[in-house]
């Protein structure tokens, strides 16, 4: 079997030879070693003044996109509640109503939707399997609460305010919009018989 | 004068104590407590030396007597969890015999005590390095009796040690 | 008389609260320490830098829930930290802190008391301190704090032993067993530790074992025995118990500092201060060699992994204690080589 690593070391049943004996080198040898340590660049992140740096496609909590005119762009298709893996996804279609076109892009909308934080494994399979382009994970974090009920997003923390638009032009590369023109990439076996 | 009867009140404050905490070494029924109650009755003991002026002697009963033997006395106990349950039947003739022999160990010690000196014990005079003086007399005066009961020791030792190792087949 | 008295007591406070300080401050130093061996910052959000952090952790201990376990020996387990506390405590009296401050017409010695068998004080205290491990290891009646007592015992005797040997190396080069006396003649470059390098090991690993430092914290060990003799403490008791752990570091890092590595004296500062302020320097050098060595109990533990138990035995009989006999040899042949004995 290949070794794992190129550090490892295989156990011999050996005489020891009289420096390994004294044992006082290896000692000195470890301390030598801490003692480097003492002295090197620290790696901590003091996390509420210093953040890490987040990955350019870092997936967070989702937002609900609104096109330009402020519009939601959800057409209550189901797709992603059906792509989702961990089944956090829930939602009530609607009907368009006269006079609510600024409102809704589409003829049919959300009237609820529900994501559960607690359930969801941010694995983006939701805005991946979304034909709209409703959805997306953004670099936002979920803020925690001490409650489990809050965890169960409802459309006022989803859908974006039109005053603090959310940008997720990151997911939204070049790469990503050619391979949602493909639908037999999908997942799921629902969208490859949709093909 | 008034240093002179502090210190004779300690001393048989002192003396007192130790001979209290001995009777609880006996009364007490928990092993472990009479273990304790002998470690008190050293250190009271130990203070008895130190008003005699002999802080070598003093010292070398706490490591010796306290730090060392007691904790290993503490130990067995310990492992051996004593309590009612496992306490061994006691026949009536070895009370019997328990009995002649403390007496004949009681009359022993009242005989020496009645045939020293009845001086009450006074303080080393404080002349001089303790230690000196008492590594001198040790290696000249009882040089023999010295080394007769280091030999003792070593004997002790390689007889434990021999009883420790598992015998070879 | 009177005022030899109140000299004497406040040297004694001034003795103690530094050694608590010490101890706090070790608390939150060995925090640090092994946060910057492993790459970290440690504690830094008490005060600046966390300086405020051995407090918090205090007010912590004090405000904890005390539990004192239904079957123990209510007695005894109370007994059992007091011990602790009470010997680690009463060990820096014999240690000279620094020569002695002129001020009018009278001498104030920076010692509380120079006995004239200083190290055997301190031996016995140490053979003491034991019976607050076992005191409360037994008292508590639970399993793993008896093996933590007995390990604690059999570890502290076994190492006993070959620290009085190497200490009996010391006195035969020193000719004295006074700490005052022993720290005296130590002037300039003239340390005992040059003189008994091989002596001054053995007592190092010594004080490690007697201190239950890792790699000797077998009466601890978290792994095997959950915290081994304090497992059933809680709140300040258990507070008391860990404090003791750092009072024994600095005193041994004390003796050690005082006895191997001229206590007070450093070399060619005689030449440029003399009276009082060499006096104050040499409490300052004195400190300087403790936190040195407070640091490096630190840097062995977060170095070296836990012995074995056959391990830790078999060093402190089959190696330490031969090696200390041979050094008393050693010693004894290298005086009557000079010339010093006949």
């Amino acid at each position: 079997m290949q070794a794992l690593t190129t550090r490892s070391k295989v156990a011999v049943d050996k005489k020891m030879t009289l420096k390994e004996r004294l044992y006082l080198p290896a000692i000195i040898g470890g301390m030598a070693i801490t003692l480097k340590h003492f002295f090197m660049k620290k790696v901590t992140i003091q996390y509420p003044e210093q953040t890490r740096e987040f990955a350019p496609v870092y997936r967070g909590q989702h937002v609900l996109k609104r096109d330009d005119n402020g519009a939601e762009r959800c057409t209550a298709c189901g797709l992603c509640a059906v792509a989702c893996p961990a089944e956090a996804i829930t939602m009530t279609a609607a009907e368009r109503k006269k006079g609510e076109e600024n409102l809704y892009r589409e003829e049919k909308y959300a009237s609820v939707y529900e994501i559960n934080m607690l359930r969801c494994i941010f694995c983006g399979l939701c805005e991946e399997a979304c034909p709209k382009e409703a959805i997306f994970l953004t670099d936002r974090k979920v803020d925690s609460e001490y409650q489990r009920g809050i965890f169960v997003y409802g459309k006022d923390k989803l859908v974006e305010k039109m005053d603090e638009r959310v940008d997720v032009s990151k997911r939204q590369t070049k790469e990503v919009i050619e391979f949602k023109k493909h639908p037999e990439y999908a997942h799921n076996q629902l969208n490859k018989s949709l093909k | 004068m008034m240093q002179d009867s502090i210190q004779k009140f300690t001393f048989l404050a002192l003396g007192f104590f130790a001979v209290l905490s001995g009777l609880m070494v006996v009364f007490t029924k928990n092993p472990v407590h009479s273990v304790l109650y002998l470690v008190l009755t050293f250190f009271a003991i130990t203070g008895e030396y130190i008003l005699l002026n002999a802080q070598f002697i003093a010292i070398v009963n706490v490591i010796v007597y306290a730090g060392a033997i007691m904790v290993l006395f503490l130990f067995v106990i310990m492992l051996l969890n004593l309590n009612k349950e496992t306490e061994p039947h006691k026949n009536p003739y070895l009370k019997f015999a328990a009995v002649i022999t403390s007496g004949l160990l009681l009359l022993v010690i009242v005989g020496s005590l009645k045939a020293a000196d009845k001086a009450i014990a006074t303080p080393y005079p404080n002349t001089g390095d303790i230690m000196q003086s008492l590594a001198k007399v040790l290696f000249t005066q009882f040089l023999v009796p010295f080394e007769v009961s280091a030999v003792l020791f070593l004997a002790a030792m390689v007889g434990a040690v021999m009883l420790g190792k598992k015998e070879i087949k | 008389m009177m005022s030899f008295l109140l000299y004497k007591a406040l040297l004694v406070i001034i003795i103690f609260v530094i050694s608590l300080v010490m101890a706090m401050y070790s608390t939150y130093g060995e925090r640090k320490v092994a946060a910057f061996m492993q790459d970290r910052l440690g504690p830094n959000r008490a005060g600046p830098i966390g300086i405020l952090q051995p407090l918090a952790d205090g007010v912590k201990m004090f405000m904890k829930e005390e539990i004192i376990p239904n079957v123990s020996n209510k007695f005894l387990f109370v007994l059992g930290p007091s011990v602790a506390m009470f010997t680690s405590c009463i060990t820096g009296a014999v240690i000279p802190w620094g020569t002695s401050l002129h001020i009018g017409n009278t001498y104030y010695p920076l010692q509380v008391t120079d006995i004239n068998i200083g190290i055997l004080y301190i031996m016995a205290v140490t053979s003491i301190g034991v019976y607050g491990i076992m005191i409360g290891g037994w008292a508590s009646n639970n399993k793993y704090s008896l093996m933590g007592a007995l390990r604690a015992s059999s570890q502290m005797i076994s190492y006993e032993i070959a620290m009085g040997l190497a200490i009996i190396a010391l006195v035969m080069h020193t000719g004295t067993l006074s700490l005052g006396k022993i720290a005296a003649m130590q002037t300039s470059w003239h340390w005992n530790v040059i003189y008994q390098p091989l002596g001054f090991l053995i007592f190092l690993i010594c004080a490690f074992a007697e201190t239950n430092r890792t790699p000797f914290d077998l009466p601890e060990s978290d792994s095997e025995l959950i915290g081994g003799y304090h497992t059933e403490y809680s709140s300040m008791k258990l507070g008391f118990y860990l404090f003791a752990e750092y009072i024994n570091m600095f005193i041994s890092s004390a003796v050690i500092s005082t006895i191997y590595f001229g206590g007070y004296h450093m070399p060619f500062v005689g030449h440029i201060a003399s009276g009082n302020f060499l006096a104050i320097l040499g409490v300052i050098f004195l400190f300087a060699k403790i936190i040195f060595f407070i640091f490096f109990f630190m840097w062995v533990r977060w170095t070296l992994p836990r012995f074995r138990y056959d391990q830790l035995m078999n060093l402190g009989w089959k190696v330490l204690i031969p090696l200390s006999i041979f050094n008393i040899g050693l010693t004894g042949f290298l005086m009557w080589a000079t010339g010093r004995i006949h």
